[in-house]
This record gives C-alpha cells, sequence and structure tokens, in this order.
C-alpha cells in the first residue's frame, strides 16, 4: 500500500499563509489600536435574528439549530419561533436598559415576516448585518457561484428595502464560506465580514474584486458554543466572559483597544431562566470606565480611520 | 492495510504500577513536568488522504482552519509569554512546515530555549496509507527542516494528527529518535520494543489535552484549570514512591484564548509554587529515565 505520490508534495510550502486572502500577522506587532472615547476594551455584540423554515434544506448543509425530527418538527419550530417573538425582545431589553447598541445578523426574510421587530431594533439604533436568507441559506464550495451571488444579493436587498439602509457588514450561517464568498461580498458592496475567527482585532483579507475587512466574530465566546455545544450554565458563559474581558482589558494597557465579541442567540439567552445572569453580566460591564460596547460598523470605521 | 494485523501490537511487557522499582529525578523532585505546546500548521486546501478527511466542511472549512490559524497570529503568543514568566520551557510539537510559513513562531520557541519534536509536516497530512519510503521521506524532512530553522537535532515524535503505521516507531529508533508521544499506558516512561536501537516512550495526555478538556469533555476554563491542579497533585504525590511524570499538551488556539488563559495562568503559579515539579523538557525527562534505567528493556 501506498499513497498517491502527490500526497507528499507541498505546492504552498513556503513563506507565509498557504492562500493570497491575507498576509501574517501577529497581534502583538500591530500599532496599537486606539478606540473612540479612550475606551480600552469595545464589547461588540451581535445577536443572530433567525428564521428556521419547517422544511430544512441539507445543500450544501443544514444549519446548526435547524429541524431535527420527521416532518412537522413543531418542537424545533416554535422553539426558534421563541427567539424572534420573546427572546430577541429580552435581549433587546437588556441592552437598552443599559443605553448599548449592538448589531443584529438578520436573516432577509426575518425583515419581510416581522417588519414591526425590524422597526424596534432601528428605531432602537441597532445595526442590521445581513445573515443569508433564511436558515436554509447556507453557502460552501460545491455551489454554483451564480447561486451564491443570488443569495448574497437577496439578503442584502431584502434588507436594504426593509430598513431603508443597504448593511454594511456580513455574517455568512455557521461562518461557513466558499472560495468565492469574500469576493462576492466585495461586489455586492459589503465592507466587512464576521467568518473568519484567527484575530482579535479586524483585518484586511483581499479578494479578486477587491479587499473586505474581516472583523472575527469570535465563535468559542458565542452563548451557542458554551450553552448549547459544551452544555455549561449562563453562570458559567459569565464567568467565561468576565474572565475574557479582565485579560484583554491588561493587555491593553500593553498593546493597545482590544476587542471582546458577544455572539448571542434569542432562543439560548433570552429564556427566563437565563436572562437575569446575562443582564447582570452586560450591567456590571457597561458600569467599567475603561470598557465600552460599539456595534460593527463603529468598530469597522474607527479602525479603518486609523489604518 | 495489507500487512498482517496484530491483536496485541507488542510494544512492550506488563509491568504492574505496584512494586516498580523507584524511579528519581534530580533535587529529589517526585514528578517530572513538561509542556507540549502543538505548534502547527493547518493547509486551507489540503490533498486528500483516502483514509481519513482533513477538515468536516468541503473546503474551505472557514472555522475549522481561521481557529486553529488564530494559534500563530495570536495565542501563541499569548502561551509562551505565560509560560516563560513562570519558568515553563516547551517541547514542541512541531508541525514542521511551519518552519516555512511562519518562521516567526519557530523562531520565537527556540529563543526561548523550548525543545523541538515532530507532529509531520503539515497536521493536514496524515501517515496513513503511506508506504515506507513515503514514510522515512517525512521522518527525513522532518529531521533536515527543523535543523535548519533551529539548529536543533529533533529527538521525538507525536504522529502527524495521531495517524501511524505499524512501522512508524522501528523506523524513528533507526533515525537515532529516542521519544515518542503516542503511547499512553502510563504515568511513568517506558522503552518501547523496536528492532534496533532504543525508543522511550514519554507520557504524554490525551485525557488532560486542552483539545479533550474542552472539545471532548467540554469543560469550562475554570474547569479544565482545576482538572490540571488535580492531575498534578496526585501525580507528585504518587511519584515519592518512584517518581511520576505530568504532560500538559496545549493548543494556543484554545488555552490562548481570552476566556482560558487567566484560569490556566492559576495552573503554572500552583505547579510552580509547590516544591515537588521537576519543571523541564521531555528530552531531560528521557535522559534522566536512561540514566538510571540503562539500556532498552
Amino acid at each position: 500500500m501506498s499513497l498517491d505520490p502527490s500526497y507528499l508534495e507541498y505546492p504552498k510550502r513556503g513563506r507565509g499563509m498557504d492562500h493570497d486572502y491575507y498576509r501574517y500577522g501577529s497581534l502583538f506587532d500591530r500599532k496599537p489600536v486606539q478606540w473612540p472615547d479612550d475606551k480600552k476594551l469595545l464589547i461588540w455584540p451581535v445577536i443572530s435574528l433567525e428564521y428556521f423554515p419547517m422544511v430544512p434544506k441539507d445543500n450544501p448543509f443544514r444549519a446548526p439549530g435547524h429541524m431535527q425530527t420527521a416532518y412537522p418538527d413543531y418542537r424545533h419550530y416554535t422553539a426558534r419561533e421563541y427567539g424572534t417573538r420573546i427572546g430577541i425582545y429580552r435581549l433587546l431589553g437588556a441592552f437598552e436598559k443599559v443605553g448599548i447598541k449592538v448589531s443584529v445578523a438578520t436573516n432577509g426574510v426575518v425583515a419581510e415576516r416581522y417588519p414591526q421587530l425590524i422597526e424596534d431594533i432601528i428605531s432602537g439604533g441597532h445595526e442590521i448585518i445581513a445573515h443569508s436568507t433564511d436558515m436554509n441559506g447556507t453557502i460552501a464550495s460545491g455551489m454554483d457561484e451564480a447561486d451564491e451571488k443570488a443569495l448574497i444579493d437577496g439578503a442584502l436587498s431584502t434588507l436594504e428595502k426593509a430598513t431603508g439602509k443597504r448593511p454594511r457588514g456580513w455574517l455568512s450561517i455557521a461562518r461557513s464560506q466558499s472560495f468565492n464568498t469574500a469576493k462576492l461580498l466585495v461586489e455586492a458592496g459589503v465592507e466587512y465580514m464576521c467568518d473568519w475567527a484567527n484575530d482579535e482585532l479586524p483585518y484586511k483579507f483581499q479578494t479578486d474584486a477587491g479587499p473586505i475587512t474581516n472583523i472575527p466574530l469570535n465563535h468559542e465566546l458565542s452563548d451557542r458554543q458554551i450553552i448549547n455545544v459544551q452544555q455549561q450554565s449562563i453562570d458559567s458563559y459569565a464567568q467565561q466572559m468576565t474572565d475574557a474581558a479582565d485579560w484583554l482589558l491588561a493587555e491593553a494597557g500593553q498593546y493597545g483597544g482590544r476587542m471582546l465579541p458577544m455572539h448571542l442567540t434569542p432562543y439560548i439567552t433570552g429564556l427566563p431562566y437565563r436572562i437575569s445572569s446575562f443582564e447582570q453580566l452586560i450591567a456590571g460591564f457597561a458600569e467599567r470606565d475603561d470598557i465600552g460596547f460599539a456595534r460593527g460598523e463603529t468598530i469597522l470605521d474607527s479602525w479603518k480611520a486609523k489604518q | 492495510m495489507s500487512e498482517a494485523q496484530k491483536s496485541d501490537p507488542g510494544l512492550y511487557d506488563y509491568l504492574p504500577y505496584r512494586s516498580r522499582p523507584k524511579i528519581e529525578w534530580p533535587e529529589d523532585k517526585t514528578c517530572a513536568v513538561w509542556i507540549a505546546p502543538n505548534l502547527e500548521f493547518y493547509e486551507l486546501d489540503p490533498a486528500v488522504n483516502p483514509h481519513r478527511k482533513s477538515w468536516a466542511k468541503p473546503h474551505p472549512d472557514v472555522v475549522g482552519y481561521s481557529h486553529r490559524d488564530h494559534a500563530n497570529r495570536v495565542s501563541h503568543w499569548r502561551m509562551a509569554e505565560m509560560m516563560t514568566k513562570h519558568g515553563f520551557p516547551g517541547s514542541v510539537s512541531l508541525s514542521v512546515a511551519l518552519c516555512d510559513h511562519i518562521p516567526e513562531v519557530v523562531e520565537d520557541a527556540n529563543q526561548r530555549g523550548w525543545e523541538f519534536f515532530s507532529h509531520g509536516i503539515y497536521n493536514t497530512r496524515y501517515s496513513y496509507g503511506m508506504d515506507e519510503a513515503q514514510e522515512r521521506a517525512i521522518i527525513e524532512d522532518s529531521i533536515a527542516t527543523v535543523e535548519r530553522a533551529t539548529g536543533q537535532r529533533i529527538r521525538g515524535w507525536l504522529a502527524p494528527a495521531l495517524t501511524h503505521t505499524p512501522r512508524t516507531l522501528d523506523l524513528l529508533a533507526e533515525y537515532g529518535m529516542d521519544y515518542t508521544c503516542d503511547l499512553y499506558h502510563d504515568d511513568q516512561p517506558t522503552d518501547v520494543k523496536v528492532k534496533s536501537g532504543q525508543l522511550t516512550a514519554i507520557p504524554y495526555s490525551l485525557e488532560v489535552n486542552d483539545h479533550y478538556g474542552f472539545f471532548i469533555y467540554n469543560m469550562s476554563p475554570r474547569e479544565y484549570a482545576d482538572t490540571l491542579i488535580r492531575q498534578y497533585d496526585r501525580l507528585a504525590e504518587e511519584g515519592a514512591q518512584s517518581a511520576t511524570v505530568m504532560c500538559i499538551p496545549l493548543h494556543s488556539y484554545l488555552i490562548g484564548q481570552p476566556h482560558r488563559i487567566g484560569p490556566f495562568e492559576e495552573v503554572l503559579e500552583h505547579i510552580a509554587a509547590d516544591g515537588r515539579a521537576w519543571i523541564t523538557r521531555a528530552g531531560d525527562i528521557v535522559d534522566a529515565f536512561r540514566k538510571q534505567t540503562g539500556g532498552a528493556s
């Protein structure tokens, strides 16, 4: 038995990354970032606002959180709807109580189905990030480029129509991209994406259609990962976010501004038995002078202005 | 596999934990503690091995790849600085192609006095299905690449993504390697039966590996820190009878995340302050073991 000889050939083995999307660079060698109002740490809340059709699509893959039982899966369909009816309002309420503006990564379909909710988000001063069409709008290699382009354009247009403003940011479902996604986002006028988790500050990402900024949305520090996947409690989540904030604040003293993404899911954190701990967590952060909160576009503008 | 498969691989003789000859570490330390940072490079679009998939998703697996790339951009630096601060050297499990792609990280580890052993070329290229010539090629590549980049001759091996062939251990010994990190049968070093030369199995660990802690056992950062402290306290206590080894195998993209690195610092403080730990590198442990036990058993 042996492997094809090409398995021991390494055509991309050389200085730098094994692709042209971005250059290597250590976080600790960058020009220090200065955030508005001299905040040392910016927390970036991102709420995913999702609509799961009761008929799931497995091509290219079934989204996390999607239907699980034989049809009709009322259990998961309605439990996800709890998020867009109740959970989202608990989360928005928690943030509004302490005067925090957030980013809401929104499926285009939600804007068509629940215009009142979108109006409440916009009038609250929050930002809409485009988050595909609905939870059947997953992207991966193997997808026809024209179909992917139509999906991206469709999601952006729907949200633009509903809100009067074209979203500046994009989050893919499960952060899954094809080799074309970043290029298609640039062509569609998107300024930043949140999919690549390899950094803790924004950085420039190259495509054949020009550059886009990636603002890394740490997938490990999401309520989905900590509470649903790792089966930890909301109190453990709060502890982990607090430990992260403390660590990053200490680093900021030496290396310049840091950011802490806070990725939330309405049907996870917006439950009655979890929301109080969450409210205490953000109220505690809001009381600290060295910590600020920001929407994605604020982080983008502030970071870009100093590059 | 075309080779005959063995139900007992015959790696070593059974040696019960009770009534073993006494092993001693320098200065009467009871537990040798070594940290094994995995400094890795994963390919975005690797060649396909018919025996194992590289990524769960079609390429590019953005989360899988970018999570691991966090190591070289961010978390290696955070983890390495903390290890140095508390007096812990690393024994690096190295994807040797990292020497070519991101020499900054390899040079940093070398300057800190860390030792290197091979973890294959990339952590997206597996040994499954290799013939002997192919396996020799990756061993020779590893030796040459690390020597060129760091001046160090590698002494050990952790199979790339833990993928082996039945001839791997014999080949490692033939090439003069001193230790393997791939066998999990003991809390003390063991000489492994090889066709020629001498090869010592040094305790690495899957059970207290940060990957197991966070992705198999789903521990919180503080639960993982507590696990490491309990593991150490027990091994240091038992090591008074016959000295033990504790490895802390790390992936900086896991332990170096901002919510985990703080609790981990408490582990290093605990072990450094305890007094029973011989905080050292893998090669030093193998040397001390062989000095007491002589040639291959």
